[in-house]
């Protein structure tokens, strides 16, 4: 791809405002100029800095602030914030920043703004895999029980497609029903095995995202997802163009189904991983893409920025509620981003009443 | 609809054959493998047959009821959230009250106490929804699917700020089966349940005509707003008494009423209800029956009927029955 970055001032404007079809999110009347939306964007990157930081001060153990800037005062405090603070604060980041292009890359294939990885089965089938490696091949590494649960979570997202082609009269917001109850049989299916082997508890362990337990040497895999989601930016000016159609993108010399695949795995990668190393994260490909288009529109490449940092920040705030709340102990982020995120995601149902199907 | 012998004749006969099927199940599950010790059997299954009743009974009769009065054949109670909202009253009552307070009140009375807050809930719920009018059908689908989605988040949320053995009561009263009901309970249950047909049963005719749809049954001198009401108050006893006994069951409802609604093709309640509650009672039975003598499996039935019922509902949106 040899397309400059958003940020080139001399770079024209699109001609084009590319939107989802059926449901139509208000786009803003004139794309701010390029100098003014990077100075914001890094307005935003600096306020995930400082919740990142936050993120680091809080927990069991004292960590003073000032450890940061003078490190070797601080033994104890600096142990702690080696292994068990920065490592989680960086998986939330990497996993947010992650999930919330997942969700935006989701939105471009379906062409619908209510989908993500959790309401289109992804996550569902991703852990219905790991209970399949954890039974059938119990000895696997790691990566390859991620390898396992990302070919599951591929055919499970495939076979949404296939549906969503299948349903006449398809009405965008029929489309997340779809999805969920998909991720609602694949669960049962994983639910009923789990009981079968006596997982049931392992498997609540797993599909609810959950931090608490990140610390050095159990995280890394996050960077895969974060690669990935680099993978996703340099790639992005595809994906705006899948999201016009598939006559367009064939009208472009592009091939449709490739660009369809090449999501589609950077989704269920991206899925996998964060599902295999902290649990399912709801909400957040749906709420974070949904505001960042109604800031900067639907262009990808100028939108993934927004997405990842916005993303990052959501976990990063999620995780911190779910700390403050009840210390010493802790609440799984994946319940509070699912409590959040579903008020977040009515509120954006309800208040377009009048637009939206 | 003519009220033509000819015409009367079919669903009755229907009807007929689908009791007979029901009564069989009850009738094999009574007495299959029973070995002689007919005095320790019968008791012991007459609990879970009678629990299975009530049960098919609640959830048959709630799912048609509510998909008459929304008019929509895809849409019910427990996809609408009710059930997980169960869950979060249960939850929040042990979490405001904790478990000792809970044991130490009389199961009967908490019992008819939540299913009355689910009525105020399930009222509230249901005149924000609905009475807006024109909103479409996929915008109440999907919102109470994410409602259901939020009861249940904060279900969790609550249960993570509830101490571990308090935890342990709760999941308790979630994962009831048919194997073990509570005789208390199953008595509440049953009282509630005719409490609210009593109710219910002066309105099946008015469920006719509200099922040509709202500007009609207007028309034709149907008190609308009020017979809603009174059909969604019966709804919620239902639901609760479903939830209490056995648990969420999501897609079971809609399974059962869509098959009778094509078994015995007639669109009068009188028909259409007892043949979803035979089915009800068919599946839940012959289920289980299949279960435990086929494949020894036990108790695992509400996740199959969730497999089993998630493909019908994906099936039934396939061949465009959600307009």
């Amino acid at each position: 791809m040899s397309t400059p970055g958003p940020d080139s001032p001399s770079l024209p404007e699109p001609g084009f405002t590319p939107r989802a079809p059926a449901v139509s999110l208000p786009q803003p009347a004139q794309p701010p100029a390029n100098g003014g939306a990077l100075l914001r964007l890094a307005a935003a990157g600096l306020a995930v800095l400082v919740l990142a930081g936050t993120s680091l001060l809080i927990g069991v153990s004292d960590v003073p602030w000032d450890a940061l800037l003078a490190p070797a005062e601080h033994p104890r405090a600096v142990q702690v914030l080696i292994i068990s603070r920065v490592p989680r604060t960086l998986s939330l980041m990497l996993a947010g920043m992650s999930l919330a292009v997942a969700g935006l890359i989701m939105q471009m294939l379906a062409r619908n703004r209510f989908v993500e990885p959790f309401t289109a089965g992804t996550a569902e089938s991703a852990s219905l895999g790991l209970l399949a490696v954890t039974l059938l091949a119990p000895g696997l590494p790691i990566l390859a029980r991620t390898a396992v649960a990302a070919g599951f979570a591929m055919a499970g997202t495939a076979l949404f497609l296939l549906i969503l082609r299948r349903i006449p009269l398809r009405s965008a917001l029929v489309v997340p029903v779809v999805g969920l109850v998909l991720g609602a049989i694949f669960d049962a299916a994983t639910t009923f095995f789990a009981y079968r082997f006596s997982l049931l508890q392992s498997l609540m362990a797993w599909t609810t995202g959950d931090f608490s337990s990140v610390l050095r040497g159990r995280y890394e895999l996050l960077w895969g997802a974060f690669v990935l989601t680099v993978v996703a930016y340099v790639v992005a000016d595809r994906f705006t163009v899948a999201g016009l159609g598939e006559a367009f993108t064939t009208n472009l010399g592009l091939s449709h189904p490739r660009i369809v695949a090449l999501g589609l795995s950077i989704v269920a990668m991206v899925t996998a991983v964060v599902v295999a190393t902290v649990g399912m994260i709801p909400f957040i490909g749906l709420v974070v893409p949904n505001v960042v288009s109604l800031i900067v529109g639907d262009n990808a490449r100028r939108s993934i920025p927004w997405v990842a940092v916005l993303g990052a920040g959501f976990v990063l705030l999620c995780d911190i509620v779910g700390r403050v709340v009840r210390q010493p102990y802790e609440i799984p982020v994946g319940t509070v981003a699912g409590v959040v995120g579903s008020l977040a995601f009515l509120h954006l149902l309800l208040r377009r009443n009048g637009r939206v199907g | 609809m003519s009220a033509s012998a000819l015409q009367w004749e079919a669903p009755g006969r229907r009807l007929l054959l689908l009791g007979g099927l029901a009564l069989f199940c009850v009738v094999v599950f009574m007495t299959v493998d029973a070995g002689g010790r007919w005095d320790f059997v019968l008791p012991f299954r007459a609990r879970k047959v009678a629990t299975v009743l009530l049960v098919g009974y609640a959830i048959a009769v709630s799912t048609v009821l509510f998909q008459t009065v929304v008019e929509n054949r895809v849409l019910t109670p427990a996809i609408m959230g009710f059930d997980t909202l169960y869950l979060l009253l249960q939850t929040s009552l042990l979490f405001f009250l904790g478990s000792r307070t809970l044991a130490s009140l009389d199961a009967r009375l908490l019992f008819t106490v939540e299913v009355a807050i689910m009525a105020v809930f399930s009222a509230a719920l249901h005149r924000w929804l609905f009475e807006g009018g024109r909103r479409s059908v996929h915008l109440l689908l999907l919102t109470g699917v994410v409602l259901g989605v939020l009861f249940r988040s904060l279900s969790s949320f609550l249960q993570r700020l509830i101490a571990p053995g308090e935890f342990d009561f709760l999941q308790d009263r979630f994962f009831a089966s048919f194997n073990n009901p509570d005789p208390d309970l199953l008595l509440v249950s049953a009282v509630l349940t005719v409490g609210a047909s009593v109710l219910g049963f002066p309105l099946l005719r008015a469920c006719d005509v509200l099922s040509l749809g709202r500007d009609v049954a207007i028309n034709l001198g149907v008190d609308h707003r009020r017979t809603v009401s009174r059909l969604l108050a019966v709804v919620a006893v239902l639901v609760s008494v479903s939830t209490a006994l056995v648990g969420p069951v999501t897609f079971f409802g809609l399974l059962v009423a869509n098959l009778a609604h094509g078994l015995v093709r007639s669109h009068r309640h009188v028909h259409v209800l007892p043949a979803a509650v035979f089915l009800a009672v068919i599946g839940l039975l012959g289920g289980q029956l299949v279960l435990e003598r086929v494949f020894s499996f036990g108790a695992n039935l509400r996740v199959i009927i969730e497999f089993l019922g998630g493909i019908m509902f994906i099936s039934l949106l396939m061949r465009g029955a959600l307009r």
